[in-house]
């Protein structure tokens, strides 16, 4: 549709995304003595309808990936393509439009919703502010939405501190939706919950992904979780991406010793099958 | 924990049902509206009960008291003690000095210029302070350096004394700015000085409640929407300062009364023949060992809306800050139970 669209590029491209943060030190006026490498030379591509699980142990930078990708921190250099069109470095007005079709889940569902915003204006807000609906059509949308992420429409007056940490979850999930994105970033979505809610939220997540079309980027520390939802996993430490395949082919056969490491820590519900692999694979 | 199940009721009225719970509270909430209701009705009182102005002078009238005629000011000067309701309502709480005049109807007008002048400064204060710390806090960097820097410069300055300088200078020569012109007698003049001086008290609190604010997700979900710095700072950021704002507004309106009966007492506040509870108290010490009452009535009124509004402050802060007392409480409970943590269950819940 847009005339700068590649019809034949991927949805998204990441080339080479670096984020370097600066330590400063000075007495008037700061230095910067280092620097931390919190991504350093990332690439991968999502399609158009897949999901990409990115996993690493937390502060291998996965989070700061996906904050350069959207364009909430700037990028040290490197290159982010959306629909074949480069989104690093363009102006907040320029991005404003792309910002549609991309949107973010976040990780923690008690910071990520305003406490003093009901319901109906948190998930409402980012159609009201991409001008798309008003009124009592904002109303219905944003109801409609809030019944498919597993919510009630009565909830629409509420205010989030009335919920448990998965309703706020699916809250923040009806956010990210009510633009009708094409690509939409998780940022650990579900690591701050309980383990029978987990499977909830990353079941409703594969169902909305078959509904809406979505594109995901998945970024998890737990591998388990990863794969039960990505068509295709790039590991992440220090920085840098290890190791990238399909999902079984990583997860079956992983080349690199981090991610040997990373399945191992899967835990395994059964204690006796447990007790058989530390034993077998520790020297 | 305890969940209500009621819908809509939102962060507002449970902070209200809070408040209302606290009845010491409610009760000085109740006197300060005494004192509002009691500096409003001087016009009345003066019309209908006094028959006289604020600054009218009486030094050489007389007044009907039983019948009985009496001086208002005598001829070795000492002014007319209380007469209640003996004359009319005239010279209900006697005279104020050789001027003779009614001292009722001076502190009914000198509370509204107190008032008024604590109200509008904190006010400007206030909404200065926000400004400012939201700017900081969101933009950080050098805008952040600015500001604080140059706020941590007015709080080192000995308030009282350049509030003092400044307020001579101002109530002397006024003040002319391009468009702001101030007459030496204006009341702005006071309220210009406190509102300065006030910001930094206001707006160091407040800067770091928006550093915390601008970490949460909540912000980067609304930048990542589309939203610009403006639409972040006063739509995603400002209403969670809104506790914090009502309650530096309450403590901050007696703060101000508190300067500008300072700056009075010393004459660089409210200038005569206008009244505010300050100047009175300076025109009620030279009499104080013969009419002790017009130097405390001022005070009074001054001690107890000071009193009042902190009370009030205070339970505002309680009734709009839930977790932070929850936070007491559990570490409370904490200790009583030896230190071992069992139910240490989050606050937010």
């Amino acid at each position: 549709m847009r005339d700068s669209t590649n019809p034949g590029a991927p949805l998204l491209e990441v080339t080479d995304l670096v984020k370097h943060f600066p330590i400063k030190r000075g007495i008037l006026i700061d230095r910067e003595v280092d620097q931390v490498r919190a991504v350093d030379g990332v690439s991968f591509r999502v399609e158009q309808g897949e999901t990409l699980g990115l996993v690493g142990e937390s502060g291998s930078g996965k989070s700061t990936a996906c904050r350069a990708v959207l364009q909430l921190i700037k990028p040290t250099s490197g290159s982010v393509r959306f629909e074949g069109r480069e989104i690093s470095g363009i102006g907040r007005r320029e991005m404003r439009p792309l910002r549609r079709e991309m949107q973010m889940i976040f990780q923690d569902p008690y910071a990520s919703l305003n406490p003093r915003k009901r319901i109906g204006q948190i998930v409402g807000d980012p159609l009201k502010r991409q001008g798309i609906a008003s009124g009592s059509e904002l109303r219905r949308q944003v109801q409609e939405l809030l019944e498919r992420v597993g919510l009630s429409s009565e909830h629409y007056n509420r205010f989030p501190h009335e919920f448990s940490g998965g309703q706020r979850q699916r809250i923040g999930i009806a956010r990210a939706l009510s633009l009708k994105p094409k690509l939409v970033i998780c940022d650990e979505p579900v690591s701050a919950l309980d383990v029978s809610i987990q499977a909830q939220i990353v079941n409703l997540l594969d169902d909305l992904q078959d509904e809406f079309g979505l594109a995901y980027l998945f970024v998890a520390h737990d591998i388990g979780v990863v794969r039960h939802i990505s068509d295709r996993i790039a590991v992440m430490n220090e920085g840098k991406i290890v190791e990238q395949g399909s999902a079984d082919q990583v997860c079956e056969n992983p080349q690199d010793e981090y991610t040997k490491k990373l399945l191992a820590a899967v835990p395994i519900p059964d204690p006796r099958e447990s007790r058989e692999r530390h034993s077998g694979s520790v020297q | 924990m305890s969940t209500e199940p009621s819908a809509e009721r939102g962060p507002w009225s449970l902070a209200l049902r809070r408040f209302l719970r606290n009845r010491l509270a409610v009760a000085f909430l109740g006197l300060f509206v005494l004192i509002v209701l009691f500096v409003l009705a001087a016009p009345l009182w003066a019309d209908n009960v006094a028959h006289t102005g604020p600054n009218e002078e009486h030094t050489v009238e007389q007044i009907t008291v039983d019948g009985e005629k009496k001086d208002v000011v005598t001829p070795e000067g000492k002014p007319i003690g209380p007469q209640w309701f003996g004359a009319d309502g005239k010279f209900f709480l006697g005279a104020d000095g050789r001027l003779g005049r009614d001292e009722m109807v001076r502190l009914m007008y000198g509370g509204r210029t107190s008032l008024q002048i604590g109200i509008t400064a904190a006010l400007i204060a206030t909404i200065l302070a926000v400004v400012l710390a939201l700017l900081a806090g969101y933009f950080r960097g050098w805008v952040d350096g600015l500001i604080a820097r140059t706020l941590d410069t007015i709080w080192s300055l000995p308030v009282f004394l350049i509030g003092l300088a400044l307020g001579i200078a101002l109530a002397v020569g006024g003040l002319k700015i391009g468009p702001l012109e101030l007459s030496s007698g204006s009341i702005w003049n006071p309220i210009l000085v406190i509102s300065i001086f006030t910001v930094p008290y206001i707006a160091r609190p407040i800067r770091g409640q928006v550093l915390a604010l601008s970490e949460k997700e909540f912000v980067e979900a609304a930048v990542a929407q589309g939203a610009g710095p403006v639409r972040v700072m006063f739509s995603e950021i400002l209403p969670n300062l809104a506790s914090t704002i009502i309650v530096f507004f309450t403590l901050m309106i007696a703060n101000s009364m508190l300067f500008e009966a300072g700056l009075s007492f010393l004459g660089a506040g409210v200038q005569p023949p206008n009244s505010s509870w300050g100047t009175m108290i300076t025109v009620g010490v030279e009499l104080l060992n013969i009419q002790p009452l017009l130097a405390i009535l001022p005070g009074l009124m001054i001690m107890l809306t000071v009193l009042a509004l902190n009370i009030v402050g205070d339970a505002l802060r309680d009734a709009l800050d839930p977790r932070g007392k929850a936070r007491m409480d559990a570490a409370l409970e904490f200790e009583a139970q030896g230190g071992i943590a069992t139910g240490q269950q989050g606050a937010t819940a």
